[in-house]
């Protein structure tokens, strides 16, 4: 859905999205800078970053050694001390390498210090199966953070939520981490070039409108979902929102998408037991129980890490394929 | 020792031909995955063979190494089958993981491999750990965790050998030096000129040898190795080396230029070894090319293995998860297995 007021649009990948949003917050506020592995010269190991350091120079474009617990680090005491780092962590499995500076200092200083400091802290990471990266490569773990109190965490499902929430976080005075999936990054949409867009951390968005079932996805599975919903039309009219702020949630949005459908498929790439598909369903049914019509139903990956082998990672990660069946077990 | 003792000529025959095994197998995998055969990432070690055969020449049958995201050349230094690494690259049911690893993850515990690894520095302290069992069992191994020149910077490799040193440990750390980590040189990463003087910090000793030339590996690994059996605790062994290729298969390389790789490939660790051979008398050009062929043959059967050997099937996905049986994972299998019983969907 675009914002009020936005006109001018232009249709880009979710990769350049992203990197419009860092251009334009890269020039729009010099406390602004980046830094992680090989995010200069080389690009990007996905080519995200492209290239940014041509027109911003090492200081602001900086690679870092191979230290992730070191540069999160960094970024958390340069946030507590006046700068606005963006850190890119190659692939969110890479994480668990900086944990602690996540979970026991990032999370917790504002809170801890009596609100003494400002964290304004943007970690951009990648996630997600499908490209046979083996499970070292192919998490998915926005729960851990979007668990976690005291961090903000953004899914976008598509190029106009990665560039506008891409900003969002960038200006947000809190630790944000935004999930970027690496298989849509070629995913193309119209995208508004306005650099004073950005998508308000905490709304989801209704990308097509239903009546019959409400499919609450996030990342890949929006674009797959949108795609069910198309070739569902006629018999079941299906309302695919992306939820793509996970924390905090739109819970508003969802509720009233229950009430009027009755049905509800969470469809999320995160392991399926005490993630964000317990979540979205425990919220719609706290608020909207007596209108659901069938049991909520999840789709996600099984309790399983990602495996190399091609039939293997067909089997557990999971796609439109799995939210028809979802949706056909309820409608 | 590990049937390739660098004291006899037949051990140096050895080295050579592992070295070669390892240069065949690594040009067959980019191949193959150029052809887009191989699913994932491929990391070669072309160029860097004398690092991984100079160290398990050093070491006896049955000590441990801990692998990078650059494991081929370790796993077939160590004595790891081709045609089971080259299943595993398939992604195929007899793989060393049974298709779950691929080319960054293979391992084979049993032949003292202690896994190829997606995370940098994560080897180690794996490293450590085996040589904390060994200690611990008043066994007669050591453990060796091989790391690149980026993987210096992750501080869970300071604090391995921290904790190796400590408790006197039986550890030895091979570290890499190709001079990049991915795209970024070995000087933007680092600030100390040699990669063994971390060292220092730890009151152990660390050398630095000249990685393209598998007997000097040997020797520096071979002392170390002592070291660690006798009970003086581990010691860092920085070998400078070069990849010839690029970080991964696909890799643009924009970060260096011809002329440099030019420049380390006339130092190319198997040509040189196989001079000083033939100089020595312990080889003769003829015998090289019948080394070859067999070389070419040995990893032509193994692909031709790899490609026909079958996939896992879906319900395997969940196999291995737990050692003891969890109704949730169960669950899972059980839908996986009906599906593939009721056919396609
Ligand atoms: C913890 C972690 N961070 C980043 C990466 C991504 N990555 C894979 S290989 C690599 C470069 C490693 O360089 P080095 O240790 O020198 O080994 P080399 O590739 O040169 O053999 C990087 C950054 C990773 N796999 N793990």
């Amino acid at each position: 859905m675009a914002q009020a007021g936005v006109e001018q649009t232009e249709t880009m990948t979710v990769r350049e999205a992203i990197r419009q949003g860092l251009r334009e917050e890269l020039e729009r506020d010099d406390d602004v800078y980046m830094m992680g592995e090989d995010i200069g010269d080389m690009g990007g190991v996905l080519a995200v970053t492209g290239d940014l350091i041509d027109e911003f120079g090492e200081e602001r474009v900086r690679d870092t050694p191979i230290s992730e617990a070191g540069f999160v680090g960094a970024a958390t005491g340069a946030a507590a001390t006046g700068t606005r780092p963006v850190v890119e962590l190659m692939f969110s499995d890479f994480m668990g390498v900086s944990m602690e500076q996540i979970m026991n200092q990032m999370a917790k200083m504002r809170y801890m210090f009596g609100g003494k400091t400002e964290m304004p802290v943007t970690v951009r990471t990648t996630e997600g199966g499908g490209m046979g990266a083996a499970s070292q490569h192919s998490g998915t773990v926005h729960t851990w953070i979007a668990h976690f109190p005291g961090l903000k965490a953004v899914a976008p499902g598509t190029a106009e939520s990665a560039k506008g929430l891409t900003k969002a976080a960038i200006r947000s005075d809190d630790p944000v981490f935004v999930f970027e999936n690496k298989m849509i990054y070629e995913q193309q949409g119209e995208v508004p070039t306005d650099p004073d867009f950005t998508v308000p951390i905490g709304e989801a968005a209704i990308e097509r409108e239903g009546s019959d079932v409400t499919v609450v996805a996030t990342q890949r599975l929006v674009g797959e979902s949108l795609d069910v919903a198309e070739d569902l039309a006629g018999s079941t009219s299906v309302e695919v929102i992306d939820a793509r702020s996970l924390y905090p949630l739109d819970t508003d949005t969802i509720v009233e998408s229950v009430e009027k459908t009755g049905r509800l498929v969470v469809a999320d790439e995160s392991p399926l037991s005490y993630g964000i598909h317990a979540e979205v369903a425990t919220r719609a049914m706290e608020n909207a129980f007596f209108s659901l019509d069938a049991p909520i139903q999840r789709v996600g990956t099984p309790d399983t890490h990602v495996p190399f082998s091609p039939p293997l990672e067909d089997e557990v990660v999971p796609d439109g394929d799995d939210v028809r069946d979802a949706i056909d077990r309820i409608a | 020792m590990s049937g390739y003792d660098l004291e006899s000529v037949d051990g140096r025959i050895e080295a050579l031909r592992r070295m070669l095994t390892i240069r065949v197998f690594d040009e067959t995998a980019g191949d193959r995955f150029a052809d887009g055969e191989i699913p994932g990432f491929v990391h070669l070690y072309i160029g860097e063979e004398a690092v991984g055969v100079g160290t398990c020449a050093a070491l006896a049958e049955d000590d441990y190494i801990a692998s990078t995201h650059r494991g081929h050349g370790h796993c077939i230094a160590k004595g790891l089958d081709p045609e089971h690494m080259m299943a595993e690259l398939y992604g195929k049911a007899d793989g060393y993981c049974n298709g779950k690893g691929g080319s960054m993850h293979i391992a084979d515990v049993d032949a003292g491999m202690l896994g190829a690894n997606g995370i940098v520095g994560a080897g180690p302290p794996m490293a450590t750990g085996a040589a904390l069992s060994i200690d611990y069992q008043d066994r007669e191994q050591v453990a060796v965790g091989f790391l690149g020149d980026g993987a210096v910077a992750q501080g869970q490799v300071h604090e391995a050998v921290n904790l190796a040193s400590t408790w006197d440990l039986p550890a030895i750390f091979v570290i890499e030096n190709n001079q990049y980590g991915e795209g970024t040189p070995v000087g933007k990463q680092h600030n100390v000129d040699n990669l063994s003087d971390t060292a220092a910090a730890h009151d152990i000793p660390g050398i630095t040898v000249d990685g393209m030339d598998v007997t000097a590996v040997a020797e520096a690994v071979g002392e170390a190795r002592e070291r660690a059996r006798a009970g003086d605790g581990p010691t860092i062994v920085e070998a400078e080396t070069y990849r010839f290729r690029g970080h991964y298969e696909g890799d643009e390389q924009v970060y260096r230029d011809d002329e440099e790789v030019e420049r380390w490939r006339q130092r190319d660790p198997i040509t040189s070894f196989k001079e000083r051979l033939i100089d020595r008398g312990e080889l003769t050009e003829d015998e090289f090319e019948e080394m070859e062929a067999e070389v070419e043959a040995t990893i032509a059967d193994a692909l031709e293995y790899a490609k026909e050997a079958p996939y896992p099937e879906p319900s395997e996905a969940y196999d291995d998860m737990f050692g003891e049986p969890v109704p949730e994972i169960e669950e899972f299998a059980r839908q996986a297995q009906a599906q593939t019983d009721g056919g396609e969907r």
